[in-house]
C-alpha cells in the first residue's frame, strides 16, 4: 500500500477508534452497538485463553442486537459502585487490507477511577479489529478485546 | 480472641471478615488443616508431566501429572532455600529444576540432583552425609473423583466420599459423573472482600430472587419457583437448588422490585437453554468447604475456586468446561451463557460488587454483627429459598474448627 493511501487510512482508524472509545467513556452506551455491522463479533478475551486456542471469552457479542441487549442490561439489570472510565489507546497499526476487509491493531490502558478510590488501570490489552466500510464508513465487522491484566480487578461491567 | 455473641449463629460478628489474627488461624487450621481443598480438573493436566500452579489459600502448590498416570501435588517451594520454583501456569515438564541453584526434582517431588554436591577440585560440596532422599518437595494428599481433584495438607484425611456425604454427593456426581470434561476456558478476578462473604454468597437465596434482575426477569432462579436448599451434616457444605421458570408475573413476584415484565431480548440466543441434567432442577450451585463452588445454571458449568489473598481481598478463579462429547450447539450455548458470569457477568457482577460493598461497611464496624433469622433462627434443609440457614450451618462448623 502507498504510503499517503496508508497514512490517510490510518489516520481514519485513530478517528474512528477515539469517537468508540469517547462513547463508551462518556456513557453513551446506545451508540456503540453503531460502531458495529449487523451480523458483527465482539469479545473481550484474556489473554491466557486467546493463547492457548480456549474459546471462553468473559463478554461475547454474536450480533448488533446481542450488543444492544448487553446495554439494556446494563441499564436495567446491572447493580455496580460508580466509577469513571477513560480508555488510553495507542499504537494503531494497518495489519492488512484484503478485499474489503481491513486488518487492524491498536494497544488500550482502560484507567478506572471509583469513589473513594485512586485511579488505576483496571484493564490492559489490544484490539484485534476487522472493518469493513459500509455507505463509505468504517464499521467492526470484529473487535477482539484481548486483555493482559488476567486478574479482574472487581467487575467488568462496561463494553472495552 | 474475641467471643461470638451469646445469639449464636443466627449473629455473624464483622471482626471476622478483617482481624489478622482469625485470618492467621483460618490459614492454619482450614486450608491448611483438616480439608479437602479443590486444586483443579484432571482434564487441566492430560498427559504425564503436565503441570498446574496453583494455591490453597495463600500457599503455591503444583499439581502434576506422574508418568503412571497418577496425579501429585507438591509444595511450590524449594527445599533448599524456600523459593517458589514453579513460576508457570500450565506446562509440560521432565522434571522440575529450581531456577536459582538447579536443585532438581522429580515429578514425585523427590530431589535428584544437587549441582556441585561433590564439590570442585576438591573444594567445599554437600557434607558427606548429605542425603537427597531427605530433601523432597513436601507432598500433599491428593483424591480424584470423577476428574475433579482436591488436595490436603493433612495426611490424615477421610476419603473425599465421606467429606462431602451422603446429601452433598449425588448433586457433586451430577455434574461429575465420569464422563471426560472438556475445559472451555479461564476467568479470573480479583475481589476486595473477606473470602467468607462469597460462600455466604452462595448460600444466599434470599439475595438471588431480589438482586439478581437478570435471574429474576428470565424466569432462571427465583423465589416463586420450586427450590430447596440442602446442607451436609456438619452445615459447611451445601446446595442451592432451582427450577426455571416463565418470564411472567405470579403472586412472588409481586415483591420483587427486580422483575422487569417487558425487558426482551432482541438477540434471544444469548439464553436458550436446553435441558441436559436428569431430574427437575436446572440449577443447581453447590458450595464446597472450604474454597470450591461448582456452577450449574442452565447450561453454563464451572468451578470457581477461592484463593485467600489476605482478610480483605481474595481472588476467584473460573474453570469453565463442558463435557468432551458436547456438539457444537452445546458448546457455543455454553459460550454465551457464560455471558451471565465471571468478572463481566450479567448475574455475578452484581455479587462482587455486593461483596465489595459489604467489606467496606463490615470492616469498619467490627463490633457490630449480621443478623441471619431469615427462615428460622436453626440450622435446616428447606423446601424453598427463602431462608438463610446455609448461612448459619456454615458459620456453626466455622466456629468449630476455629474455637470462636
Amino acid at each position: 500500500m502507498d504510503l499517503p493511501v496508508r497514512l490517510v487510512l490510518r489516520l481514519e482508524l485513530e478517528e474512528l477508534y477515539a469517537a468508540y472509545a469517547a462513547c463508551l467513556d462518556d456513557g453513551e452506551l446506545e451508540r456503540w452497538p453503531e460502531f458495529f455491522t449487523a451480523e458483527c463479533r465482539y469479545e473481550i478475551i484474556p489473554r491466557e485463553n486467546f493463547d492457548r486456542d480456549l474459546p471462553l471469552a468473559v463478554m461475547r457479542c454474536e450480533s448488533r442486537a446481542m450488543l444492544a441487549d448487553r446495554v439494556a442490561a446494563l441499564r436495567r439489570s446491572s447493580v455496580y459502585a460508580p466509577r469513571a472510565l477513560r480508555h488510553l489507546i495507542s499504537g494503531v497499526r494497518i495489519i492488512a487490507v484484503d478485499d474489503d476487509v481491513i486488518s487492524a491493531q491498536a494497544t488500550y490502558a482502560l484507567v478506572q477511577t471509583l469513589l473513594d478510590e485512586e485511579p488505576t488501570i483496571m484493564s490492559v490489552g489490544r484490539y484485534l479489529d476487522r472493518l469493513v466500510r459500509e455507505a463509505g464508513a468504517l464499521k467492526f465487522a470484529e473487535r477482539l478485546c484481548v486483555y493482559d491484566s488476567v486478574l479482574v480487578p472487581g467487575s467488568l461491567i462496561f463494553p472495552i | 480472641m474475641q467471643s461470638w455473641p451469646s445469639d449464636g449463629v443466627t449473629r455473624v460478628p464483622f471482626w471476622v471478615y478483617s482481624d489478622p489474627q482469625i485470618y492467621a488461624r483460618e490459614q492454619e487450621r482450614i486450608f491448611a488443616g483438616r480439608s479437602w481443598c479443590y486444586v483443579g480438573l484432571a482434564e487441566e493436566i492430560p498427559a504425564a508431566g503436565d503441570f498446574k500452579r496453583t494455591f490453597i489459600g495463600e500457599k503455591p502448590v503444583v499439581l502434576v501429572r506422574d508418568g503412571d498416570g497418577g496425579i501429585n501435588v507438591l509444595a511450590n517451594r524449594c527445599a533448599h532455600r524456600g523459593l517458589q520454583f514453579c513460576q508457570r501456569d500450565f506446562g509440560t515438564v521432565r522434571e522440575f529444576m529450581c531456577p536459582y541453584h538447579q536443585w532438581t526434582y522429580d515429578l514425585r517431588g523427590r530431589l535428584k540432583a544437587v549441582p556441585l554436591q561433590r564439590g570442585l577440585r576438591k573444594q567445599g560440596g554437600m557434607p558427606a552425609d548429605f542425603q537427597l532422599a531427605e530433601h523432597g518437595l513436601q507432598t500433599l494428599a491428593v483424591s480424584e473423583r470423577h476428574g475433579v481433584i482436591f488436595a490436603s495438607f493433612d495426611a490424615a484425611m477421610p476419603s473425599l466420599e465421606d467429606y462431602l456425604g451422603p446429601a452433598m454427593l449425588p448433586l457433586f456426581d451430577r455434574v461429575f459423573d465420569g464422563r471426560r470434561l472438556r475445559v472451555l476456558g479461564y476467568m479470573r478476578q480479583r475481589i476486595r472482600s473477606n473470602w467468607k462473604l462469597m460462600f455466604e454468597n452462595i448460600k444466599d437465596p434470599y439475595h438471588a430472587s431480589l438482586l439478581h434482575v437478570f435471574l429474576v426477569t428470565f424466569g432462571l432462579f427465583r423465589a416463586d419457583q420450586p427450590s430447596e436448599v440442602k446442607l451436609d451434616a456438619t452445615g459447611r457444605h451445601a446446595a442451592l437448588i432451582s427450577r426455571r421458570g416463565a418470564q411472567q408475573a405470579s403472586d412472588g413476584t409481586a415483591e420483587m422490585k427486580s422483575f422487569l415484565a417487558d425487558f426482551a431480548l432482541n438477540d434471544p440466543r444469548l439464553l436458550e437453554p436446553v435441558k441436559e441434567f436428569a431430574g427437575e432442577a436446572t440449577v443447581v450451585m453447590q458450595t464446597v468447604w472450604p474454597n470450591l463452588i461448582v456452577q450449574q445454571q442452565s447450561n453454563t458449568l464451572a468451578t470457581r475456586q477461592l484463593v485467600t489473598r489476605g482478610p480483605e481481598v481474595f481472588d476467584l478463579v473460573w474453570t469453565f468446561f463442558g463435557y468432551a462429547t458436547d456438539d457444537e450447539a452445546m458448546v457455543t450455548r455454553r459460550l454465551r451463557q457464560a455471558n451471565l458470569m465471571g468478572p463481566a457477568g450479567l448475574v455475578s457482577v452484581d455479587d462482587s460488587e455486593m461483596m465489595e460493598f459489604s467489606q467496606s461497611g463490615v470492616a469498619q464496624y467490627p463490633e457490630d454483627a449480621a443478623v441471619l433469622e431469615l427462615g428460622g433462627r436453626d440450622v435446616a434443609d428447606a423446601p424453598h429459598m427463602i431462608t438463610e440457614s446455609a448461612i448459619r450451618g456454615f458459620y456453626r462448623y466455622y466456629r468449630e474448627v476455629m474455637g470462636l
